[in-house]
């Protein structure tokens, strides 16, 4: 990760008065494992298609490795794309889908099948090189439009929606692989994806985008743990959101008062002029199901927030055990609702709660995040 | 209580009902039944060919012996061949634009498309006739360039034909192979060499046949067409019907319903297989 081999430059794209890409500048450098990460229709597709050369910006500048690609055919550029629909030739054989690009390129026969040989290794798709695309399945048809496309040696490897169109196991074992792939490869990827699990496992960096903008760009964790704004927060991990007026604010500590979870100490500052509305974040797993009444809550709070207790009061209103973890949905005596996760970390956890207890939560002061948009 | 008593039958099972069987069996006869007489009176040994009077195959030999039926076989042939190849560039051309390009009056274009189509053949003859005449289209000219007008009246009214089927077949092509072809380095022209063409392959093979079907045995238009020397076959049987039918043009037409058979049946197999081939994708 030295310089960047993608530069984009305020682009924007419009169809029709529709912006699709509105004013995007990015830096994405080689070697990386960049994700653009959002709901359908934000434009991520768009943005991808641009670096390609499929859609033209309406207003911007693409670099690629320095050079300005406003005037590069897709055919000219030194970057290829794995498709949603894997667009694997359906007349070729595994072995002439992936000699294709080669072949437009001039490489001789002999090279040509080596190169071909050691793509399809890579992949893991060996011995299956006279196969027809309809005698495989959609995995094994994806392991050939990567193989088609690495086989070329591009800069960087563009992925739209890569996994999309796989089942669940399936989808698990490519998010190791293609991120082992990449390691190996050491090729720059792009990819875009709806899928906030898939972004999080794979990337080294990600870029959240809604409605054509960059939401936030940052690493998996920081994009979790510090989200910058609420669409982030929401569209990232599942979490409560908590309006309020900022009270305190100092260097080391901080306080809102929400009128739905009560007050919500901090032991760091926000740097958020006194007395906004601002909102409160907080991470279905970052707080603890205490049985209401023994004082344990307020007790273990105590020791987390100096300033303050971080705790609330509330009744269970229903649950869904999902196995590794319980959700619950407690209303809270403020009347607001709040989701609570907890790890059944013995094989009778789930029992310890049930609908209508009434149970105290507390969380650490380190927990909330205030999110100032 | 038998009163309700049915056989008991699968919703989809209509073969096993009696009264359908039956009804499926007249309709075929009731489609079939002419060619099976028309065949049946080319081994019928009798010159006015109304009663059957024997068996024989000799009518076969005088159809072989005939110039003249020879002759307008020949022209036919030709023609068709011809209507196919021209057909096929202009049709497929002309669907490959109205699924891939926006242009001003595209849906004005579209109708017009299907217009030979609809338009009774009758007027399309006449109007063939008309411009021919008011052009002073060259006559006499020697075989087979005294075929041209009937070539590109055929031609006029075989390419919608292409046009219709290779569209069909467009819209259920994957615009991102294409893409895939540029991504990997192809331009514009090897992408559709090497992705379109084979994609829209079956409906080309199934246009080709429907062009060479419709114009081997096209009447009207060839007949308003046609000059001296270029009878093509069904003008030639229809000037000899006039004469009373003699079991040999049963026999001509018989061949010829062979050959449209067997045309049919190597398209729908290598459109059967082609098709399967690539639904998958």
């Amino acid at each position: 990760m030295t310089e960047p081999i993608i530069q984009i430059r305020n682009v924007t794209k419009r169809f029709g008065k529709v912006a699709a890409v509105d004013n995007v500048s990015l830096d994405i450098m080689a070697g990386e494992f960049f994700v653009l990460l959002g709901p359908s229709g934000c434009g991520k597709t768009t943005l991808l298609r641009m670096i390609a050369g499929f859609e033209v910006p309406t207003e911007g500048q693409i670099l690629i490795d320095g050079q300005d690609m406003s005037r590069v055919p897709p055919n000219k550029r030194p970057v290829n794309m794995v498709f949603q629909s894997y667009a694997v030739f359906p007349h070729m054989s595994v072995a002439d889908n992936v000699a294709y690009g080669l072949k437009i390129a001039g490489v001789g026969r002999g090279e040509r099948e080596d190169r071909v040989r050691e793509a399809l290794d890579l992949v893991k798709l060996g011995g299956f090189e006279d196969r027809m695309p309809d005698q495989m399945s959609g995995g094994q048809r994806q392991r050939v439009a990567l193989a088609r496309s690495l086989v070329m040696r591009p800069k960087v490897l563009l992925l739209d929606e890569p996994l999309s169109a796989l089942d669940a196991k399936l989808r698990a074992q490519m998010q190791f692989e293609l991120a082992d792939l990449q390691d190996e490869v050491g090729i720059t990827f792009v990819t875009v994806t709806h899928d906030q699990d898939e972004a999080l496992s794979m990337a080294s960096r990600i870029a959240v985008i809604n409605k054509g903008e960059v939401a936030q760009l940052a690493t998996p964790s920081d994009l979790y743990e510090y989200p910058a704004n609420r669409f982030v927060a929401d569209f990232v991990g599942s979490v409560n959101i908590f309006e309020g007026k900022l009270i305190i604010d100092e260097p080391d500590k901080a306080a809102v008062d929400c009128p739905g979870l009560g007050k919500v100490y901090l032991n760091h500052g926000v740097t958020g002029p006194h007395g906004a509305d601002v909102w409160v974040a907080l991470r279905p797993e970052k707080m603890y199901l205490h049985v209401q009444g023994k004082g344990k809550a307020v007790e273990a709070a105590a020791k987390d927030a100096p300033e303050g207790h971080n705790f609330a009061r509330g009744q269970i209103k229903g649950m869904s055990y999902l196995g590794d973890i319980t959700l619950f949905e407690i209303k809270l005596d403020s009347g607001a609702m709040i989701r609570v996760s907890r790890p059944n970390l013995s094989r009778h956890d789930q029992e310890d709660f049930t609908w209508d207890d009434k149970v105290s939560m507390h969380w650490r002061a380190d927990s909330p995040v205030v999110l100032l948009g | 209580m038998a009163l309700f008593t049915r056989t008991v039958r699968a919703p989809l099972e209509y073969s096993k009902s009696l009264w359908m069987r039956g009804w499926v069996t007249m309709v075929m006869l009731f489609l079939y039944i002419p060619l099976f007489v028309l065949m049946a009176f080319s081994f019928n040994d009798s010159k006015r060919n109304v009663v059957w009077r024997g068996f024989t195959t000799k009518y076969y030999g005088v159809a072989w012996e005939n110039d003249q039926l020879w002759n307008a076989m020949m022209n036919s042939l030709t023609i068709a061949f011809f209507a196919t190849i021209f057909s096929l560039v202009i049709g497929s051309m002309a669907a490959v634009m109205l699924w891939r390009f926006r242009f001003p009056l595209k849906s004005a274009v579209d109708g017009t498309m299907s217009l030979p189509i609809i338009v009774p053949e009758i007027c399309l003859g006449v109007a063939f006739l008309v411009f021919f005449s008011t052009v002073g289209w060259p006559t006499g000219l020697g075989w087979p360039f005294n075929l041209g007008a009937i070539i590109i009246a055929h031609v006029t009214f075989c390419f919608p034909f292409v046009t219709m089927v290779v569209r069909a077949r467009l819209a259920t092509f994957n615009r991102e192979q294409e893409e895939a072809a540029k991504d990997l380095g192809a331009g514009e022209w090897q992408a559709f060499r090497d992705v379109l063409i084979p994609h829209i392959k079956p409906a080309l093979v199934s246009g080709a046949l429907l062009a060479f079907t419709l114009s081997l045995d096209d009447f009207v238009i060839t007949f308003f067409t046609s000059t001296p020397g270029t009878d093509t076959f069904p003008v030639l049987v229809y000037s000899l019907v006039k004469r009373g039918v003699t079991p040999d043009v049963n026999a001509a037409s018989t061949i010829l319903i062979l050959f449209t058979v067997l045309l049919t049946a190597i398209a729908l197999k290598l459109q059967g297989a082609k098709a399967l081939a690539s639904t998958h994708s």
